[in-house]
């Protein structure tokens, strides 16, 4: 048996939550005493996985896998899986990750468990904790399968490194066009921006800073710290910003390692999405808003006064 | 065109989470139940596609009767029948088979699910249900177009969004944006009284996983406040003591 971690790329470039899958799976395979395979499709990125802890790296290549579709990656996965004994499946919480995971939890009769925040306990059974109630609570699950697939929220475990390099092998899998069942017609990629989902720092603003116009002062912090701009609810159904940016319990929920809301009073369902953030800062008029309960820093004060400030006092540390 | 609605029934979104016996069951007393925030995007639109092709729309949910009243609200709100599962929804592979069981027997173009439910957040649902049936999925969707007997439909992305085109029948989860929902009328509250509501046995069982315990996140030890007048010294103790950057 093995542990298979799917190592996801996007145009050539690995995502950093696969490096964080690889080492959870490695770490899990060291527990269960056996080996820690990475799988990537397509175009792979650069690094050598051994470095995050994979005994072995399979890379599978075709015509096939240039577009994504479910199914043809889901199935590559589960094949994979059975030609190496893969009775542990892990994937990260993307998008892509989110799409497959399902799919092949049926073709292998497998269990299911997603939004998985910590190490696996194997000492009794096999347990895991997860977010549960949008993030208002955590659950602990008991999987009573021998086969399992793990689906790991970004940001949620640490990227170890190994002084080794893995064996990379290239495998075929019987995949033609016919099992592609969706056709992508456009793709469209927001260029030079950090994805939300995948940021460690994000800036937030919401109806505080009174109009879509004021962004500026959101966008030039955020640039100024490599941070990705997020929004509370209000804000993106004002059409202030795209709801790609809306995080709460009804938009995208994050756990960046630093989080600075402005202007946001931090209701139920706004803290819901941010509430794991490692550190959250809150800037607010309201010395009551309810944002501050939740907060390691506070201040009490006008954002249109303090973002200027925040942005000019990054660049002298940057110089 | 005949669409099913996979509907859950949640806590409200201002819900203060408690539980019972030991941490191991989630406390449903004084909480208000509502459906899935997802789940009525997804309804409404599938109302609106319905309305546009003379087609109808079904809706379906797995649990006990005290999930009914909120069922009758799918139906004010446009759905033409409703089908309960009388069980309780005990994780997303039980759920997904009953969903995919009935679905079997009546022939739907096309399914729709919420991206997650709000309760367990496991968004597994749509992809069980698609692969059990062997259909195609689309998922976390934004945008959904009925045309040329195919669906088009805009998905989010890491990063960005793509536009996917399906043959039916096929599985679509939504998001936020899809649609404004639908708030039922009081012609439609009437009408939903005499809508059928079947009541169906649940078929096998789901042992794969089990919850064991509930806790709630760590709470945060208490805000440092920083005086407004030395404000920049966030950016120092961020860089200096946090290290983030």
């Amino acid at each position: 048996m093995a542990v298979l971690v799917f190592a996801e790329s996007d145009n050539g470039k690995y995502k950093k939550s696969s490096f964080e899958a690889i080492s959870y799976g490695r770490d899990l395979a060291d527990q269960l005493s056996t080996s820690c395979i990475a799988v990537s499709i397509g175009d792979k990125g650069p690094e050598n996985l051994g470095q995050y802890g994979a005994h072995q790296e399979i890379n599978v290549q075709g015509d096939v896998y240039k577009t994504f579709n479910p199914n043809t990656y889901a199935k590559t996965i589960s094949e994979l899986s059975s030609n190496i004994d893969g009775q542990i499946i892990i994937l990260s919480q993307t998008y892509t990750g989110k799409s497959i995971a399902p799919l092949i939890a049926i073709k292998q009769e497998a269990a299911l468990v997603t939004g998985i925040i910590g190490m696996a306990n194997t000492s009794e059974g096999f347990q895991v904790k997860t977010t549960a109630f949008s993030n208002k609570a955590v659950a602990h699950i008991q999987i009573n399968q021998a086969k399992k697939i793990l689906s790991i929220i970004p940001n949620s475990y640490q990227v170890n490194t190994y002084d080794s390099t893995s064996e990379v092998i290239s495998h075929n899998i019987n995949i033609s066009q016919e099992d592609v069942n969706t056709n992508i017609v456009k793709t469209e990629k927001e260029i030079g921006k950090i994805p939300l989902t995948e940021a460690e720092l994000v800036i937030s603003a919401g109806r505080g800073l009174k109009s879509a116009e004021n962004w500026n002062l959101v966008e030039d912090l955020a640039e100024a710290l490599g941070a990705a701009t997020a929004c509370s609810k209000p804000v993106s159904d004002m059409e202030w910003r795209p709801h790609s940016e809306h995080v709460g319990q009804t938009g995208i929920t994050i756990k960046p390692n630093l989080y600075i809301a402005a202007g946001i009073s931090g209701a139920i369902q706004h803290l819901a999405g941010v509430s794991s953030s490692k550190v959250i800062c809150v800037i607010n008029t309201d010395p009551e808003a309810p944002f501050f309960k939740a907060a390691d820093y506070g201040i009490v004060g006008d954002a249109f006064d303090i973002l200027p400030r925040l942005t000019k006092r990054i660049s002298e540390i940057k110089g | 065109m005949k669409i099913l609605v996979c509907v859950s029934v949640v806590p409200d979104t201002t819900t203060k989470i408690t539980f019972k016996d030991n941490d191991t069951i989630f406390d449903k007393s004084g909480v208000q139940f509502i459906i899935n925030p997802y789940d009525e995007l997804a309804l409404t639109r599938a109302i609106e596609i319905a309305e546009t092709n003379s087609g109808s729309v079904n809706v379906i949910t797995i649990g006990e009767a005290d999930c009914e009243p909120v069922i009758r609200k799918a139906l004010a709100m446009g759905a033409n029948e409703a089908f309960r599962v009388d069980a309780q929804p005990i994780n997303a592979m039980f759920v997904a088979h009953q969903i995919a069981h009935h679905a079997k027997d009546n022939s739907y173009d096309l399914i729709l699910t919420g991206r997650e439910s709000i309760d367990y957040n496991g968004g597994m649902v749509q992809g069980l249900i698609a692969e059990i049936l062997n259909y195609p999925i689309i998922n976390v969707v934004t945008e959904l177009e009925y045309k040329d007997n195919k669906i088009e439909a805009n998905r989010d992305i890491d990063g960005g969004r793509e536009t996917v085109s399906s043959a039916m029948p096929c599985v679509v989860s939504a998001q936020k944006d899809l649609c404004e929902p639908r708030i039922p009328n009081m012609r439609g509250i009437m009408m939903a009284r005499s809508k059928p509501l079947s009541v169906t046995e649940a078929v096998g069982e789901s042992n794969y996983t089990q919850v064991t315990k509930y806790e709630l996140p760590p709470s945060k030890t208490g805000v440092k406040l920083i005086d407004v007048e030395n404000a920049e010294s966030l950016i120092d103790i961020l860089h200096n003591e946090e290290k983030l950057f």
